[in-house]
């Protein structure tokens, strides 16, 4: 099989570590070849953030590169808008529409461009998008948005509930576990 | 059954299963986390050492005392640490050693991007280079065997790719290594001339044993392609690129040690294929080696010497079509690391601004002050030079006294910070040396230090008392002030830069991330009070925005420090 691209996007600090751990951990018992590349430091300081997920039958690359994501996976709207660029001829972006003012929009140095949802569609892109933060809050907490988002990229594959569902209890810590399987299910179903 | 590992925590993996028995290590991204999880096995002591050069020869001292010994570190931390890498080089090892050193090509969190490979053609030390997680847990093994049977560390050089990717690995159980009982031998452990001049011969003849044990071994492998026109030879993260790009087309050597490289192998496999072309990142390390042996190639000329490398770079110069992609046609503002809202480092930072002081800076989340609204730092080299540095400025013209100080992180003044303060106080430059103390290593991920009362395994320790080591060095006026509080910053500030005599200003609050500290809660702005006049948009504080001409919290950012209050001249924050 032709190897496939999942680029998880977004600001430092927004969890999108655990939500490449946690596809990682589902692709790698489904007999895959995997390999999930992240950067930490000093962008993980509300930096823009990157982190790919590549499976198939033999992955080489630990990166993707422009023109190669099936998907891109954006926990903010200016990230979807930053990486575009990467995502393949009949690729999708799945996005939360949330908006979070880099230092040189709240500077003023910059603007925060506007209506980049119509934008990234013009462009003929598949864009998916709403707004995760309010499902995450629906949940119990700001911080489940990546795994509202998740629930969201659940409906791209054919893994079933119970796959998912291992894969965030081996993932997340146990007081956290119903918080982020509700985030989970409403980011599923919304 | 394989795992998903990152190739740092692999690494860690082949520590313990071929019988490691210490690690003493100096954080630093990317290496960081060998260290973090070897410190996970029970039958591992582990440690973070305040630098890599007490780290390298603490592992020197392990291996002679008989244990399989690791220590790793980040490219510059190699810097740090070369002194001893020269030396025991000559007195070689008892029980296996091995050195880590993660380069961080593309400078995702680095402040240079030098290639560490002329590290160990320097050193005459033999230095592995695996590609994934599986190379890099096999190579950690094949690493202690080669450096018990040649009498050398070992260095293993990794790379951001291969250090924080996850590649599947299967492992295996851990096999305790042969005691390896120390005996006495001056010739072989003291390094004074005499001595010395004996050793040198015996680590060239090393050297020879090693370039024919390259040209044999299995870490280094041709694989075949269809296409004898070209043949590539890489390593590591630019083996995969090309395999990704090529896949069998071209025939590759894949090398996976990279010193000594093999001459005799390369000049055969050059002769098999048409043109032969060299995949690396950074310097011409491989290329060179080709062209002093006669085999004519191209690599530099191709890929140049600066950043990553990647799959489409590959594919653009070798002639392969890259996929197609839609850039939006709009400016996408850039979005820098910043300092995190509640950083304790920000209200000093204001106040430093806001006094129109020098400021000498040092490496760790700190260095963030550089950036705009705050523009607070005046330079930032190495881990250390604040402190040195605004010594000799201070010295170089003492008109600069009194308006510079230097600002370091409390794990960067344990790292090398205190020997440029013991130069102050000795050669008595009237300098003002701030410590942000956050009781933590922040950028790199909250480790333990010295300051802090833990170590590695979390069990706590030996505290470092730093007002009264800052006293023991020599400096006499020595201030504590809470960085959230500005009045108190701006008083002591002024009160230190105006005294004769050197000082020093620990500016402490733990980071704002650590798990236990308390947050008083987010507050926001009384819209009616608030004219607009973006006062508390000068700390660059992630969490504050202006709408509609009024400031504006973020909630879920803001951690109620109440910084911007302080500089509210409506009280129209947090009332």
């Amino acid at each position: 099989m032709k190897t496939k691209n999942i680029m998880i996007v977004g600001v430092g600090g927004q969890g999108t570590l655990l939500a490449s751990k946690l596809l990682g951990r589902i692709l790698i018992t489904k007999g895959f070849d995997v390999k999930v590349s992240e950067v930490h430091g000093m962008s993980q300081r509300g930096g823009s953030v990157v982190t790919y997920v590549r499976w198939g039958d033999k992955v080489y690359s630990p990166i993707i590169d422009k023109g190669e994501a099936d998907i891109i996976l954006s926990f903010e709207m200016l990230e979807a808008a930053r990486w575009t660029e990467y995502l393949a001829e009949g690729g999708t972006i799945i996005a939360n529409t949330q908006q979070t003012n880099p230092m040189p929009v709240i500077t003023g140095a910059a603007e925060y461009p506007e209506k980049l949802d119509e934008k990234i569609r013009a462009l003929g892109i598949n864009l998916d998008c709403f707004d995760a933060l309010a499902l995450a809050n629906e949940a119990g907490s700001s911080k489940a948005v990546n795994l509202v988002l998740l629930g969201r990229l659940s409906k791209y594959f054919d893994f079933t509930e119970e796959d998912w569902m291992n894969a965030i209890e081996a993932s997340v810590p146990p007081k956290f576990l119903e918080i982020n399987k509700k985030a989970f299910e409403l980011g599923k179903s919304f | 059954m394989k795992q998903l590992m990152l190739g740092n925590e692999a690494f860690a993996r082949g520590l313990y299963e071929a019988g490691c028995g210490f690690v003493s290590s100096y954080p630093g991204t990317p290496s960081t986390e060998i260290t973090e999880c070897a410190a996970k096995y029970k039958e591992i002591y582990a440690e973070w050492a305040p630098n890599e050069k007490v780290a390298m020869e603490s592992a020197l001292g392990a291996s002679l005392a008989g244990k399989r010994s690791f220590c790793g570190m980040k490219h510059v931390g190699l810097n740090v640490a070369a002194d001893p890498l020269f030396t025991i080089s000559y007195t070689g090892v008892n029980a296996g050693m091995i050195i880590a050193v993660a380069d961080d090509a593309g400078m995702h969190s680095s402040q240079n991007e030098q290639d560490s490979r002329h590290y160990a053609i320097a050193s005459k030390l033999p230095m592995l280079e695996p590609a994934d997680s599986a190379e890099a847990l096999k190579f950690a093994k094949i690493a202690y065997e080669l450096s018990e049977k040649h009498d050398c560390p070992v260095i293993m050089k990794m790379c951001t790719r291969i250090a924080h990717s996850q590649s599947p690995v299967e492992i295996s159980d851990r096999v305790e290594a042969p005691a390896k009982p120390y005996e006495k031998n001056p010739q072989k452990y003291i390094m004074m001339p005499g001595y010395a001049k004996l050793k040198h011969p015996v680590v060239e003849a090393r050297t020879t044993a090693l370039a024919e044990y390259a040209e044999t071994t299995p870490l280094n492998r041709i694989e075949e392609g269809e296409d004898k026109s070209i043949g590539i030879i890489t390593s590591s993260t630019s083996y995969q690129y090309v395999k990704e790009v090529c896949g069998n087309k071209y025939p590759v050597l894949k090398l996976g040690m990279i010193n000594p490289l093999p001459a005799k192998r390369i000049k055969d496999f050059a002769a098999s294929v048409g043109e032969v072309i060299v995949v690396e990142e950074l310097d011409d390390i491989i290329e060179d080696f080709c062209k002093k042996n006669g085999v004519a190639c191209k690599g530099k000329e191709l890929f140049g010497c600066i950043g990553e490398l990647s799959q489409n770079i590959v594919a653009e110069k070798l002639g392969f079509e890259t996929g197609k992609c839609e850039k939006l046609d709009e400016s996408i503002p850039a979005r820098p690391p910043v300092m995190c809202a509640g950083c304790p480092h920000r209200g000093l930072y204001y106040i430093l601004k806001k006094n129109k002081v020098t400021v000498i800076g040092d490496i760790g989340c700190y260095t963030l002050g550089a950036v705009a609204p705050l523009n607070a730092v005046d330079s930032v080299v190495c881990m250390g030079a604040s402190v040195s540095g605004l010594h000799g400025f201070n010295k170089a013209n003492p008109e600069n006294e009194g308006k510079s100080v230097a600002v370091i992180g409390d794990s960067t003044f344990m790292h090398s910070g205190i020997t440029g303060l013991v130069n102050i106080a000795y050669n008595e430059s009237n300098s003002t040396v701030i410590i942000l103390d956050n009781s933590i290593t922040g950028m790199t991920g909250h480790q333990q230090n010295p300051t802090t009362g833990f170590n590695l395994k979390g069990d706590p320790c030996t505290k470092i008392d730093l007002e009264s080591l800052c006293k023991a060095v020599g400096i006499k006026r020595v201030r504590v002030v809470d960085p959230y509080n500005l009045a108190e910053c701006d008083t002591v500030l002024k009160e230190e830069l105006a005294a004769t005599e050197p000082s020093v200003i620990i500016s402490r609050r733990p980071c704002a991330l650590l798990k236990y500290v308390k947050h008083n809660g987010p507050i926001d702005v009384n819209a009616d009070k608030c004219i607009g006049c973006k006062s508390c948009m000068r700390i660059g504080c992630p969490a504050i925005s202006i709408k509609e001409g009024k400031a504006v919290i973020d909630a879920t950012l803001c951690t109620g420090c109440g910084v911007c209050k302080q500089l509210c001249p409506k009280d129209a924050i947090g009332c």
